[in-house]
């Protein structure tokens, strides 16, 4: 069955391909939706049996790399974190699948955009189920081909290209970092295995490695190389920039690729290596800053885009914030909660966007909406529920997880847990401001479109709207649902070995803190939204006067605290100049004129001088050889004195 | 079948092709259609020929296999002696593999001279067999030189409109080159007394000595890889060179000077390796830096890609220096599989030349809307460049970082610095290309694939993936001679460390 899940949707992606031309659109639909929704199913059957029944086994197919001590199998590992996800990462699919029957209606290759999203379910699958880390960094870059290739989808939008070459370099620079942690694991443990190296991690805790001439503490630096792959993948402070522009692809990659799933690879990563982090309290440390630090910063950009799709971006990365720096004080089975009900609220957030897109026309400016709630109802309806979720209102999804995270950051009782729980509670306030001035926005207030537009808003058809109200009931209920096994009495029998915990439980920690912590997320959350009603309903003309009265704050905040353009200067303009410069110079300048050109010009000198007997390669050949003979039995011969 | 010469028929086989080329007469139509048949139908019998090795090779063994030997030069001790082992198995097949699909290539973009330049082809795939196959170094010498005549000629005559300045500095360079290598050669056949190369495996050559020839043989095979800063011949000689010549240049002729460094370098002169050995890091590091950064300013497809194989040989010699079994295996690898990617990537830039006869990249654009089979082989090759896992280019690049974080963490750091650069200039070069508006009235009716470019890619795509996906064929291949070449460096360099002190007690 595993076997099934992982591989249905790698066929539906070669037969849509390969053969998109004859299988024709609606052929190419059915068979990718048809044969997602069946991985679906058997994902979660399987979910069941993993969590709730027989434990975890492992699936080996075949040899991969096998040299020396070195050894890597193709096989896929099921335990309950992996079940759980393979669970969401095939709904959200099979949920987006169908969407965009509806939303790349007007498109001409959709066999081509129905291949790519299955191919990349089927690098995710590969990379929550790998056994070994060099199986899972093939799931790593695997999932971001896929989504270098939808990010570009549209690929005549010269800044669609752009976002497409930015998310792949900026991936590979956290896949260095991966990388070398592979090889630094290797050099370590004798095996990429996973298991095999967790049984050998705590004879390890203490010894050092050398790095560039460093002794290094050797956990600390592997988890930290780790890390860099995570940050990279899951768009953490430094290596985020990629994220917000990636929304240049179409709404329902968004959705799958740059919302529910991909990007939280980074977090199942650190979870799937608990039993390394839980040994390198450092490496956790270093875990819950940029986590928090991400949180924060995230949610301060998201506040004054006027993107409709740009908010929920950084509103992701936000969130992938909340859920690293719960790994970071050990919470990792709160960090996957959220996960898992993130998934659901922010796909849910992403397509209802799309809709909202669909209806005014593929606009996405917000100070171009406004007014259009009564013309599309459901649509209205559901971005209400994610927003609900988002903010971490009781009895939605994300109130269950969110609220655990700070709880757990607060129950950690060391300096990295308040600095995370601060973090976490500022940027819950400033969550729930953004959600509501998007819904506000976007929905209500006087219509600033034109007319023409206006005319057209219309509700989206139902092969949309299902999808979305499947979502919606994952956002209502996956957190009340999931809370008992996840983290609340029963998760000891429900995660089994999956995740590793050293000493105290941070979860039970979590339980046990103040009623005070209790409550304040909600009453936070609920400040946040009267702010947002009070500068966006009530007193509509304050926000500019806010934005004129700190104008460099704003600025800052509106160019993203500048990252784009400082890495330009650092990087990308270097880059060119001194490769420019290493062309023209290096090579044509200096190598080529000492060398080649300038020998030639010498023996062509020479060999007008010294004698007009003979023109022509032959000479030259002899002449050298000659030459060289005589230099090297001078030295032979010194040599040999000396 | 295990007592015919199978090295020597896989070797001439080509030449029985040129003697029938040299007998076609008749109308120049006739004489030109012929020659192609008959080059593609001789090349196509050596790959079937050459996979009797693939099948009858031993793998569990690091023994010469398929040995022949028979005097030459009596009384000299230089023997007409061919073998091969794990290291050179694999690429007596690429060289088998690629030159039919080179004629293919050649088919229609080749009008002039069609005759000689078929000619001149399966001449040039003798000397590659040859070359590989040979267990003498006398013999190795004349078919390692013997290369350049060919290639030299093809440059020369069918390339582009600097040809005559590509070939002459392509020849320079490999000369200089040459020449200390054959003085190496008699150095070594006066000391040991023999040109036999499994003789002179087991011989032990003086240190001092060692540095020189060392040195000497260095000179040659940098070239050849090339290594910075002698690598300026090569986008020169690709640019110029018809697309078939840059694919065997790019898919052979690179991995003569890596496939000498462990043949010769590396086992004979064990001490000399070992104190080398950081130099050799330091210009590939630069090499793997430098010539990435070189390639993302690039406005030729061909000089591009050509950079970026500077670079890809960077990771090739680091692996070997670093003498772990993942290193060297993965040196191996990344030459086969380079050897595989090159070639397609040059094929790939051939196809849109007969096109549109530019290799200007500004002059492309939008080719997705026009050529979408072409743009789908384009970019498995190029992931396959970028080293993607799952492709051939991941297995190399994963066993050399693998090998070398072993040994040095911070070369092994600056060297994956070239997997983000890769990323950069592959992705730029595909972007400007295939992707973006089809803007430009010339490329609108530009057709896709034929079904003759289709057949010279499929092996190519099916190959890429092969190795990507389940590489222990391969692996196995080289397994014990890796071990063996290893094995044997460790024991001299430890006989070499036991007997500075005895040495030092004599004085």
């Amino acid at each position: 069955m595993t076997v099934l899940i992982v591989f249905l949707p790698l066929l539906g992606a070669l037969l849509a391909g390969l053969f998109g031309r004859f299988l024709g659109r609606i052929g190419s639909q059915v068979l990718t939706c048809g044969l997602l929704i069946a991985s679906a199913v058997m994902s979660t059957l399987l979910l069941y049996k993993v969590g709730f029944g027989s434990g975890p086994f492992t699936v080996t197919l075949l040899d991969w790399i096998q040299v020396g001590t070195f050894n890597v199998c193709w096989a896929l590992k099921v335990d309950t974190l992996t079940a759980v996800m393979l669970f969401t990462v095939t709904v959200i699919s099979a949920v987006v699948h169908v969407y965009s029957i509806g939303y790349m209606h007007h498109d001409p290759s959709v066999p081509r955009f129905m291949a790519y999203l299955s191919l990349f379910t089927f690098f995710m699958l590969m990379l929550v189920t790998a056994d070994n880390l060099v199986q899972m960094f093939f799931g790593w870059e695997g999932v971001g081909l896929s989504s270098y290739l939808l990010i570009g989808f549209w690929s005549d939008r010269p800044s669609a290209s752009a976002a497409a070459i930015k998310a792949f370099v900026v991936n590979r620079v956290g896949d260095f970092g991966f990388l070398l942690g592979i090889a630094g694991i290797f050099l370590t443990f004798d095996s990429a295995h996973l298991d095999t190296i967790f049984a050998a991690a705590p004879r390890m805790a203490d010894q050092s490695l050398r790095l560039f001439g460093l002794e290094l503490p050797l956990l600390t630096t592997l988890c930290l190389l780790l890390f860099v792959g995570a940050m990279g993948k899951s768009a953490q402070i430094g290596l985020h920039v990629w994220l917000p522009d990636a929304m240049e692809g179409p709404t329902p990659v968004s959705a799958l690729i740059h919302a529910a799933t991909m990007v939280t690879a980074g977090v199942f990563m650190v979870a799937r290596m608990s039993p390394l982090f839980e040994l390198s309290q450092t490496a956790l440390s270093v875990v819950a800053f940029v986590g928090a630090t991400t949180a924060l910063f995230a949610a301060t950009v998201g506040c004054v885009q006027n993107d409709i799709k740009r908010v929920i971006a950084y509103s992701t990365c936000s969130q992938l914030g909340y859920m690293f720096f719960a790994l970071g004080v050990g919470a990792y089975q709160a960090a996957i909660f959220h996960l898992m009900t993130h998934a659901f609220f922010k796909a849910m957030l992403f397509l209802g966007a799309g809709s909202v897109i669909h209806a005014m026309s593929d606009e996405q400016d917000m100070r171009r909406m406004g007014g259009i709630w009564k013309n599309i109802k459901v649509t209205y309806a559901v971005m209400w529920i994610g927003s609900l979720s988002l903010a971490g209102l009781p009895v939605f999804a994300g109130y269950y997880s969110k609220d655990l995270i700070l709880e757990a950051a607060w129950g950690a009782h060391s300096a990295i847990g308040q600095y995370a729980f601060w973090m976490g509670a500022i940027a819950a306030v400033l969550t729930a401001f953004y959600s509501w001035r998007l819904l506000f926005l976007t929905f209500h207030g006087a219509p600033r479109a034109d007319e023409k537009t206006m005319a057209h808003v219309h509700e989206s058809p139902l092969v949309m709207l299902i999808p979305l109200l499947v979502l919606a009931v994952g956002a209502v209920f996956a957190g009340m649902a999931g809370y008992e096994s996840f983290v609340g009495e029963g998760r000891a029998a429900f995660w089994k070995q999956a995740i590793a915990v050293v000493g105290d439980d941070p979860i039970a920690a979590a339980h046990h803190v103040d009623g005070f912590i209790n409550i304040l997320p909600v009453g936070l959350a609920l400040f946040g939204i009267a702010v947002a009603f009070v500068l966006y309903m009530a007193q509509p003309e304050v926000p500019g006067r806010l934005a004129a009265a700190m104008p460099r704050l704003h600025a800052l905040l509106l160019n993203k605290w500048y990252f784009d353009e400082a890495y330009d200067r650092v990087f990308v303009r270097p880059a060119f100049a001194v490769g420019r410069i290493l062309w023209k110079v290096g090579d044509v300048g200096i190598i080529d004129r000492l060398g080649p050109d300038g020998v030639s010009s010498l023996a062509y000198l020479a060999a007008r001088r010294i004698a007009r007997l003979q023109s022509g390669y032959v000479y030259h050949y002899a002449f050298a050889m000659i030459i060289g003979l005589a230099v090297f039995v001078t030295f032979y011969v010194v040599g040999m004195e000396g | 079948m295990s007592d015919w010469p199978l090295l020597s028929i896989v070797t001439f086989l080509p030449l029985v092709g040129v003697a029938f080329i040299l007998m076609i007469r008749g109308e120049p139509g006739v004489v030109e259609r012929n020659s192609r048949n008959v080059a593609l139908l001789t090349s196509s019998a050596t790959f079937v020929m050459s996979l009797f090795l693939w099948f009858g090779f031993a793998s569990g063994t690091a023994d010469f296999q398929f040995v022949e030997k028979t005097d030459w030069l009596p009384g000299t001790g230089i023997s007409y002696h061919m073998g091969v082992d794990g290291i050179s198995v694999l690429f007596v097949l690429l060289s088998t593999f690629l030159t039919p699909i080179c004629v293919l290539a050649s088919w229609e973009a080749i009008h002039n001279r069609v005759k000689e330049y078929m000619i001149a082809f399966l001449i040039l795939e003798t000397m590659m067999v040859g070359m590989f196959c040979s267990l003498d170094f006398m013999l190795f010498y004349i078919f390692f030189e013997g290369v350049l005549v060919p290639m030299f000629i093809l440059i020369g005559v069918w390339g582009g409109a600097r040809r005559i300045y590509a070939a002459f500095k392509f020849f320079l360079y490999t000369l200089a080159g040459s020449v200390l290598m054959l003085v190496a050669l008699l150095t070594m056949f006066m000391n040991a007394g023999t040109t036999d190369i499994p003789e002179l495996l087991k011989y032990s050559f003086a240190p001092g000595l060692q540095t020189w020839l060392f040195l000497a043989m260095f000179a040659s095979f940098a070239v050849k890889v090339p290594m910075w800063p002698v690598h300026t011949w090569l986008p020169d000689a690709h640019v110029e060179a018809p697309t078939a010549a840059s694919v065997i240049l790019a898919g052979v002729l690179l991995k003569m000077g890596a496939y000498g460094f462990l043949r010769f370098s590396v086992p004979m002169l064990p001490q000399a390796t070992a104190d080398f050995t950081p130099m050799v890091y330091a210009l590939s590091v630069i090499a793997v830096i430098y010539t990435s950064l070189v390639a993302l300013v690039q406005e030729d497809m061909k000089k591009l890609i050509a950079y970026s194989s500077v670079a890809h040989m960077g990771f090739v010699t680091i692996g070997i220096f670093t003498m772990t079994t993942q290193g060297v295996t993965g040196a191996l690898f990344q030459m086969l599989s380079h050897g595989v990617v090159a070639g397609a990537l040059f094929l790939c830039v051939g196809v849109i030349y007969d096109r549109l006869h530019t290799r200007e990249i500004a002059r492309y654009g939008g080719l997705m809307h026009c050529m979408p089979k072409y743009a789908t082989v384009f970019m498995l090759f190029m992931m396959a460049s970028v080293g993607l896992p799952g492709t051939s280019g991941f297995v190399g690049e994963l066993l050399v970082v693998l090998g070398t974080f072993q040994v040095n963490t911070l070369v092994a750091a600056l060297m994956s610095t070239g997997l983000v650069l890769g990323a950069c200039y592959m992705l730029f070069l595909y972007r400007r290309v295939v992707f973006g508006k089809l803007e430009k009235e010339d490329l609108k009716d530009l057709p896709d694939m034929s079904g003759r470019e289709v057949l010279m890619f499929a092996p190519l795509v099916v190959l890429v993936l092969w190795m990507g996906l389940y590489p222990m064929p391969f692996l196995d291949m080289m397994s014990a001679s890796v071990d063996n070449l290893i094995a044997n460096f460790e024991t001299a360099r430890a006989a070499a460390e036991a007997s500075v002190p005895a040495a030092l007690a004599l004085n």
